[in-house]
């Protein structure tokens, strides 16, 4: 049995080795694609006439910082043939040109040179616009005229370091999993008191954005003490309201298919159709277009060192990290919380032992989604949303949720932050558009390695 | 407002090109879903990839498309092979959510500019149906008198009706086979089948490799239709609706699929035209636009959609002509 999940694990391991190759080749391709304009920006670099038999090699240097089109003086260039015997070197003059003679044009027509541009001497702060520009190849000489090339020069490019790049990415990341973790909290005690796969779960999170925005775009604003709140009064009212939604789906609808006896595999199925249902209903509504909210939309950042974050970021931050902690405090220590764990644990046991369940489930219902509401009224501030705000983020959810492990409350936190400091930090290897593939392949990784999550009990998964 | 040409454009909708595809897809669904008991919630996926794979072996090599067709198949048959090892042992809801990440994941890759001269990016690829076309024995318009099809469409809806029936075919003689009935059995009572000393992996294994491979057919389909592909065209909804379908129609049924593409189409396009039309600013306006614009009244048929969903579940989970005895709702 090790030996067949080995040989599966190599060979997804494997697929995704080819994967990245495709990408690290196709991206190679497009930089050497990207050649300078060589015949456009000869124009400028006038030619001196002469009338001798040699053929020179001339060089010419523009700063086109900014736009312009200036000589570079000082440049050490120097020419060798292709097997590295030095042919001559040297420094560009006022106009940026360097002029180096091959000799006698009946020795080297045919021949090819290497021209090298020394760039430590290049003027501080620029560097070669093209970075292949360090050596170039000529053509094979072919006519009696002098052979002539233009490098451009521009702004040094100071990419920043991986290790820069990386902590501000584990910043984001880190707020985008406080916002996942909420959202995959509610889900998953959802599934542990009721067995529910809830695909309608990305829909409480667009509710909970909707009717902030709906409150926000009110006319007027809400101000305490000379500070406008606007924002802030719509998160909390997003969440309330999310709350009382949730109160209404169990009521309205999970409550009596439970009593029905309807299975969970039909349950979720009845989700899905309730996710389209509101999903079209949200853009009938708000439309398709995406929102922003009407403060803290420009914020910039501050600086710690190499780490930029914005106050929004922090505030965000802050605030579902607390909610989160709220709420493992709440299920851990209150009798509610204990019973909600019970319920999880066996619903019957729970029962029997005079806990009404589905007065808990009820409960669950209310605070999840608030819990969802929030988390997209929030994700919603960071970023934006459009209907499908949510709905996009459900497979995450899910992500998260099995990483986990499906039905634990510290999986669900554990397995939100995992998922969204990788989607963040997988951006240093694979393009952007293409973080959340990375994030699933994981999913699908841990289901094989270890089905019940990094925190799930063996018993729930078979 | 014109009831009659309402009326035969929706037939035509309920009889073309689209309705195949769903039902194509729909049938694959029916041999997981409704005789093995699996919720694969990423049909869109083997649909994907058996379209894509076939306009790629066309576009980058130069194949004859029948060749392409064949490798859609085979790499079909490998993606269910390699979703199912990590989920086939576990509870049903893992598939679940396994299949529709990984219809996600194959979306996403075939759209991203990475991979741009492979498989085009968002816009796709094109010029991959010469092969298809140069059979086509139509030299014109085909009008049936309530319903009429372009050349291209004609031709299409001919041999994709003609597979949907092979494919009824097939699935009606193997679910009559002993290896249907252990389909059926494991559907039931996995544990009862093991115990009779079979391997329930193998056999679902099969089953979604089977269904995957339909569901590549349904992908043809929705490249040679249009005579393009693109991302857009693989998205989750996809699967849904096609959930819809095999729901409507009544899973566990040879026919239900086809009952219920044609009338899922019949509704979709009856509801689109007929709001469409009632919101229009020209005609007679039966609905104010200040209750719904022309824009809104598009997103009408989903809305009634993800309603039927859900009714047709929680009231009539076996559709129109299934068992309610059969179906494999109850989970584990």
């Amino acid at each position: 049995m090790p030996l067949r999940r080995l040989a599966c694990i190599s060979v997804l391991i494997a697929l995704l080795a080819g994967l990245f190759g495709l990408f690290w080749s196709s991206t190679a391709s497009a930089a050497s694609g990207a050649v300078a304009d060589e015949a456009a920006a000869g124009a400028n670099c006038a030619k001196a006439e002469r009338d001798d038999d040699t053929i020179h090699v001339r060089v010419c240097l523009r700063d086109r910082r900014g736009n312009a089109n200036d000589p570079v003086p000082g440049v050490s260039v120097s020419v060798e043939t292709l097997d590295g015997t030095p042919i001559g070197e040297t420094v560009t003059d006022a106009d940026g040109l360097a002029d180096i003679d091959l000799g006698n044009a009946i020795d080297v027509l045919g021949n090819q040179y290497r021209i090298k541009i020394d760039t430590d001497t290049l003027p501080e702060g620029t560097a070669l616009q093209n970075p292949k520009d360090v050596e170039r190849v000529t053509q094979k000489l072919q006519l009696q005229t002098d052979y002539a090339v233009t490098f451009p020069i521009d702004d040094e490019i100071v990419e920043p370091s991986n290790w820069d790049l990386a902590v501000n990415l584990l910043a984001t990341g880190l707020v985008y999993s406080s916002i996942l973790a909420m959202a995959s909290l509610g889900l998953n005690m959802v599934f542990g008191t009721t067995g529910l796969t809830n695909f309608a779960h990305g829909e409480l999170m667009t509710f909970g954005a909707l009717i902030a925005f709906a409150i926000d775009s009110l006319p007027g604003s809400i101000s305490i003490a000379g500070h406008d709140f606007s924002v802030v009064v719509a998160c909390l009212v997003g969440f309330l309201a999310s709350g009382i939604f949730g109160w209404l789906n169990d009521k309205g609808l999970w409550l009596p298919l439970r009593r029905r006896g309807t299975g969970v595999i039909a349950m979720m199925i009845v989700s899905i159709g309730l996710s389209i249902f509101l999903r079209n209903l949200y853009q009938y509504f708000a439309g398709g277009q995406n929102h922003n909210y009407s403060q803290y939309t420009n914020i910039s950042p501050m600086t710690f060192g190499p780490l930029q974050v914005t106050s929004l970021q922090i505030t965000v931050f802050i605030v579902s990290v607390t909610v989160l902690v709220v709420a493992c405090l709440l299920l851990q220590y209150t009798r509610l919380g204990k019973a909600t764990r019970a319920v999880a644990d066996n619903p019957a046991l729970a029962a029997s032992s005079g806990i009404n369940v589905e007065r808990v489930i009820n409960r669950v219902w209310v605070f999840g989604a608030a819990l969802a509401g929030l988390s997209g009224a929030l994700l919603g501030v960071t970023q934006g949303f459009n209907y499908q705000v949510g709905y996009k983020a459900l497979l995450m959810i899910f992500a998260a949720v099995c990483l986990g492990g499906l039905g634990t409350v510290w999986g669900a936190i554990a397995g939100a932050f995992v998922i969204g400091i990788f989607i963040e930090l997988s951006t240093l290897v694979v393009p952007d558009e293409l973080k959340y593939v990375g994030a699933l392949g994981v999913l699908i990784v841990v289901l094989m390695v270890r089905p019940q999550g990094i925190l799930g009990r063996r018993e729930r998964i078979g | 407002m014109d009831f009659s040409s309402l009326f035969s454009d929706s037939l035509q909708q309920a009889f073309g090109t689209s309705a195949i595809v769903y039902c194509l897809a729909a049938i694959g669904l029916n041999i997981h879903f409704g005789y093995t008991g699996l919720l694969n919630f990423g049909q869109a996926a083997f649909m994907a990839v058996g379209g894509y794979t076939m306009a790629m072996f066309v576009t980058q090599w130069d194949v004859s498309l029948w060749l392409a067709m064949l490798a859609g198949l085979g790499l079909t048959a490998v993606l269910a092979i390699l979703l199912g090892i990590p989920t086939l042992r576990l509870r049903a809801d893992y598939l679940a959510i396994v299949t529709i990440a990984a219809a996600e994941i194959v979306r996403q890759v075939y759209g991203s500019i990475a991979l741009k001269k492979y498989f085009g990016a968002q816009d796709g690829l094109t010029a991959f149906s010469a092969d298809f076309r140069a059979l086509n024995p139509f030299d014109g318009p085909v009008d049936l008198g309530i319903v009429s099809w372009g050349k291209n469409d004609a031709w299409v809806v001919l041999v994709g009706w003609f597979v949907v029936a092979l494919c009824c075919l097939v699935v009606w003689l193997l679910m009559r086979s002993p290896w249907g009935r252990i389909l059926k059995s494991i559907r039931e009572d996995e544990d009862a089948v093991r115990s009779l000393g079979k391997n329930v992996y193998y056999y679902k294994m099969q089953s979604l490799m089977l269904g995957g491979m339909i569901g590549a057919l349904a992908g043809f389909v929705t490249a040679l239709k249009s005579a393009a592909i693109n991302p857009s065209f693989f998205a989750t909804d996809v699967t849904f609706f096609a959930y819809t379908v095999l729901l409507i129609g009544g899973a566990a049924r040879v026919l239900g699929p086809v009952v219920g593409a044609i009338i899922f189409w019949f509704l979709l396009t009856f509801l689109d035209l007929f709001f469409s039309a009632a919101t229009d600013d020209v005609g007679s306006v039966l609905i104010p636009s200040s209750i719904m614009t022309n824009q809104q009244a598009s997103l009408v048929r989903f809305i009634v959609m993800g309603l039927a969903l859900m009714l047709l579940m929680i009231f009539r989970p076996q559709g129109i002509f299934g068992d309610r005895r059969e179906l494999a709702i109850d989970g584990r």
